[in-house]
């Protein structure tokens, strides 16, 4: 049986909710593959390697890095599913911030001292040592290891994740659905 | 607590991490301290600004893959008064209702069946090998399947309505993209039955879970707390639009029938230095004393009705359980939440007969102005989002207060009194108190996608000091 392992980094969770749009047919993946590490159980590590890692979302701090780097290290197959992953998607856009040398740092500025609604005498950003190291930038995955397939959309409908897995876990050449790859 | 000791522990800044929870002891390894970090930070207040406005609800459902119908509508809400239509026609509101029903539906029975039942049904204390859903699938086929058919049908109606089930596009500003067709109507009508059953199947888990352990769900994480939520204009709970009302612990009311374009006025949030997630707090209750819940159970609490039938019953034997005084019992959150399903049901079933689903007349525009503010009741609570956009048609200024932040107090008021009661004395950490831990937490269903505009699923870290902040335990894991 194949072992598989999925992470979410820094997307929302949309992709991994559509894996869970193959309804009635995780019936059928249950038969096919045994889950590893993923948000879905309660492992927290590997507990060996496996033959498929989904990798949900980009970059964002230092964990997310480290995580991407083990998932590479522990899977035969890294499969980036979904815009984030591939592109960046959603939290890249913080990149993109025009005219500025600091967007992570006008990012901190606005959501914890600029609002009016803030309660901030001491005009601190969230610095605790509890948590992890934003990065300059967001990095997408292929920025940090190396992808073997992608899975576009955002996110890619539960079908396109089906055929996708099922072609994998096989061995036989993936056969999209219908109109079922969007680039969205 | 030392603040270099926790970033030098190695192994917990490896792991996949976007909350994790520390417990602070004192020399009499009594817990004094628990809190819930939030550790990713996206920055959407910042990056939306300088684009243009009828953007904002579709990129806005990108930060939350478990309730993005939430963001799309309260978004597009706050568009409306942007684009002058502060009443949309018949076919555009209803179409929003639908589809955030639809939306609340999936999400409620994603979390109580997907998430929380493995605790629920195995016990808190169960092998981790059993707390997941597929232990689920594999010892209850049947209750799986119906909560894998409840979950589709949630998801279906929300394609109906949107093209896709996750990130569509139903609303926009002024209104709806699309009607809903015959067919794609009578799809779904096909299974309301079914589901009407199957909801009804879910309270009565949900129902006699919390009587049969009341006397342990009374200690479990109860405590008073301030309750707030959307109501209609005649107290019924209404998900989808209303005014704000807020109820101390005693149900006296706070405030009522509040515009929530005026939330400023009411809700203030501070900032810890151990999390990206703000803490709300009601303005005139101060700073310590104004923190409050909503979801579910905030919901129930502060509704006085519900206005279809066989939620109005739940609603009564829910309510009859504290004599009509606001429950603030964290685990009954879940029964709470499946009251809500059965409602989301029979509205969804109301709206499928209505012939203005198919009506033409989608948006409406009229004057514009330069602010909206639009609340929903997402299925985690009270959700506000705030735009200001300039004669460009570009946004300038953005404030989201999303449903999970406004519960970040109460969640950690809750891992506080699991730890005190389960840790306190204890000369070490056992799986069976970190599982106590969890349960707290996911009863409120925290989506830290959305709080911290990161995921949804966090995996738990959790770390004991002593009072000299020398870490002397840590375990990690996964929700
Ligand atoms: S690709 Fe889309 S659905 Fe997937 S994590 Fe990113 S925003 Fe969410």
């Amino acid at each position: 049986m194949k072992r598989i392992a999925t992470v979410s980094l820094a997307g929302c969770f949309g992709c991994h909710m559509s894996l869970l749009d193959i309804d009635e047919r995780i019936i059928d993946l249950m038969k096919l593959v045994e889950f590893d590490r993923t948000p879905l159980n309660d492992l927290k590590s590997f507990t060996r390697r496996c033959d498929i890692g989904l990798i949900e979302g980009s970059c964002c701090n230092e964990e997310n890095v480290a995580t991407l780097r083990e998932f590479r290290r522990q899977c035969d197959t890294l499969v980036g599913v979904g815009q984030c992953a591939i592109m960046g998607g959603l939290p890249v856009m913080r990149n993109a911030i025009m005219h500025s040398d600091d967007p992570l740092l006008e990012c901190l500025e606005e959501a914890y001292l600029n609002s009016r609604l803030v309660y901030n005498p001491t005009n601190d950003m969230p610095n605790d040592p509890a948590l992890p190291l934003l990065l300059d930038k967001v990095y997408i995955c292929s920025q940090v290891v190396k992808i073997d397939y992608v899975i576009p959309g955002c996110p890619p409908s539960g079908d396109l994740l089906w055929s996708v897995l099922t072609a994998l876990i096989n061995g036989t050449p993936i056969t999209t659905p219908p109109g079922g790859v969007k680039y969205d | 607590m030392s603040k270099t000791k926790v970033i030098e522990i190695e192994p917990l800044t490896r792991v996949e991490g976007h909350g994790k929870v520390s417990i602070h002891l004192d020399d009499n390894n009594q817990v004094h301290d628990a809190r819930l970090h939030i550790v990713e930070f996206r920055g959407f207040e910042r990056f939306i600004r300088g684009r243009p406005y009828w953007e904002a609800p579709m990129i806005v459902q990108r930060l939350c893959g478990i309730c993005p119908v939430s963001h799309n509508l309260a978004a597009a809400k706050a568009m409306d008064q942007i684009v002058g239509a502060p009443r949309l026609t018949p076919t555009a509101e209803k179409i929003r209702r639908l589809t955030h029903y639809g939306q609340i539906m999936q999400s409620h029975v994603l979390h109580f069946f997907h998430l929380c039942a493995p605790d629920l049904l195995f016990g808190f204390d169960a092998d981790a090998s059993m707390r997941n859903v597929f232990a689920l699938i594999n010892l209850k086929p049947d209750l799986a399947m119906q909560a894998v058919r409840m979950r589709k049908f949630g998801q279906e109606v929300i394609r109906a309505t949107s093209g896709k089930k996750i990130h569509g596009a139903c609303a926009i500003p002024g209104g709806v993209n699309k009607n809903l067709s015959i067919p794609e109507r009578d799809a779904l009508l096909k299974d309301m039955d079914q589901m009407k059953k199957w909801a009804q199947g879910a309270l009565v888990i949900a129902r006699d879970y919390t009587l049969e352990n009341l006397s342990m769900i009374e200690r479990f994480a109860t405590f008073s707390s301030s309750y707030l939520a959307l109501v209609r204009e005649d107290g019924a709970l209404d998900l989808y639009h209303g005014a704000l009302r807020a109820m101390d612990g005693g149900g006296n009311l706070i405030f009522d029938q509040a515009d929530y374009r005026n939330y400023g006025d009411f809700i203030m949030e501070e900032v810890k230095p151990w999390s990206y997630m703000k803490f709300p707090f009601i303005k005139m209750r101060g700073r310590i004393d104004g923190w409050y819940r909503v979801g579910p159970l905030a919901r129930l609490n502060c509704s006085g009705y519900i206005d279809t039938p066989e939620a109005a019953k739940a609603l009564v034997e829910f309510k009859s359980l504290t004599g009509g005084r606001p429950n603030h019992m964290t685990l009954a959150y879940h029964w709470a939440r499946m009251v809500e399903v059965i409602h989301c049901v029979e509205k969804i079933g109301e709206l499928l007969n209505d012939p203005d689903l198919q009506g033409e007349d989608l948006a409406v525009k009229g004057d514009r102005a330069e602010e909206g503010i639009g609340v929903i009741e997402a299925p985690r609570g009270t959700l506000i989002h705030h735009y200001r956009v300039d004669e460009n048609d570009l946004i300038t200024y953005c404030n989201l207060i999303v449903s999970t932040t406004n519960n970040n107090e109460a969640i950690n008021r809750a891992i506080t009194s699991v730890a005190k009661s389960h840790l306190s004395g204890a000369p070490r950490i056992t799986d069976g108190m970190l599982n106590h831990i969890e349960v707290a937490v996911r009863a409120y269903d925290p989506c830290l996608s959305c709080a911290t505009h990161a995921l949804g699923q966090m995996p738990l870290i959790v770390e004991v000091f002593d009072t000299s902040g020398v870490l002397i335990e840590s375990r990690t894991r996964e929700k």
